[in-house]
């Protein structure tokens, strides 16, 4: 087995191992750093895409943004450190199945794919960020670009104010 | 490492977010599964971007860029919506806040 192949085995199963211990592990700040593996993997899966701009803007906001967002709200929210998730008999049983059933709904979609194969295979890697930057403020995604500028800020105002305090005025 | 890997992989990660948003009774596992289903959805595009388009067109990473954009909007409001139903209900599990009177 080649090199390249063994290292993307390597990421695969680091990606795929961490997600199941996200979903499955009972104390949510072991499931928040199991989640910051998988996104790390799913950064190295970047890597081989050839996405270089893409691998660093998920370390960036995912590793640096989310998941420091996430590890807050499970401070603030766990009050009397009841970090223990609590899972039903009933609920798991169904949860898998539907799963399951899903997943075995998408294998066939996948299998139905033509399997593409790329010939250079990374032997004429250049940086993407380049194109991207001319792509997004020159081209056809100028739009989307300004669209997403006015959500972030729509986000912003309305993240701030749902979550402050609500002060009541004396009457 | 052929297109199939990728969608492979991307599968499991989706229905594992599926799984985690169908099980967990907590708010903030609920939205790690979201974040999975997310990126199974970025690595589709990375993949089919880097398979089946031109190297020259760059249009899915592109649109993965806003999906992490996308997200990250996403995970503010909901951690700022599940901090202020905490203050109001003093839990975070979906099952018991199940009223919408303030």
């Amino acid at each position: 087995m080649e090199l390249k192949q063994f290292v993307f085995y390597i990421f695969a199963l680091l990606t795929v191992g961490s997600a199941v211990v996200v979903v499955t592990v009972r104390n949510i700040v072991h499931a928040a750093f199991a989640l910051m593996v998988t996104l790390f993997g799913i950064a190295g899966l970047y890597v081989f895409l050839q996405a270089d701009f893409l691998a660093a803007t998920q370390v960036i906001i995912y590793v640096g943004g989310i998941l420091v967002l996430i590890l807050f709200g499970v401070m603030m929210t766990s009050g009397k450190l009841d970090m223990k998730l609590k899972l039903e008999r009933g609920q798991l049983f169904w949860g898998g199945l539907v799963s399951l059933l899903l997943f075995l709904l998408l294998l066939p979609v996948i299998t139905q794919t033509p399997q593409w194969e790329v010939a250079d295979d990374g032997a004429s890697l250049e940086p993407t960020t380049h194109r991207i930057g001319e792509m997004i403020l020159q081209k056809e995604f100028l739009l989307p670009f300004e669209v997403a500028s006015v959500l972030l800020l729509v986000a912003l105002i309305g993240a701030a104010l749902i979550s402050r305090k609500e002060v009541r005025e004396e009457e | 490492m052929t297109l199939h890997h990728y969608l492979v992989i991307s599968a499991i990660l989706f229905t594992l977010g599926i799984f985690a948003v169908l099980t967990r009774r907590n708010a903030i596992s609920i939205l790690m599964g979201i974040e999975l289903i997310l990126n199974a959805c970025n690595l589709n595009f990375a993949a089919f971007s880097r398979f089946v388009t031109p190297p020259t067109d760059l249009s899915g990473q592109i649109i993965a860029l806003f999906g992490i954009v996308l997200a990250a909007a996403e995970a503010a409001v909901f951690l700022a919506i599940v901090l202020a139903i905490y203050r109001e209900f003093s839990t975070i599990s979906p099952d018991e806040t199940d009223t919408l009177k303030g």
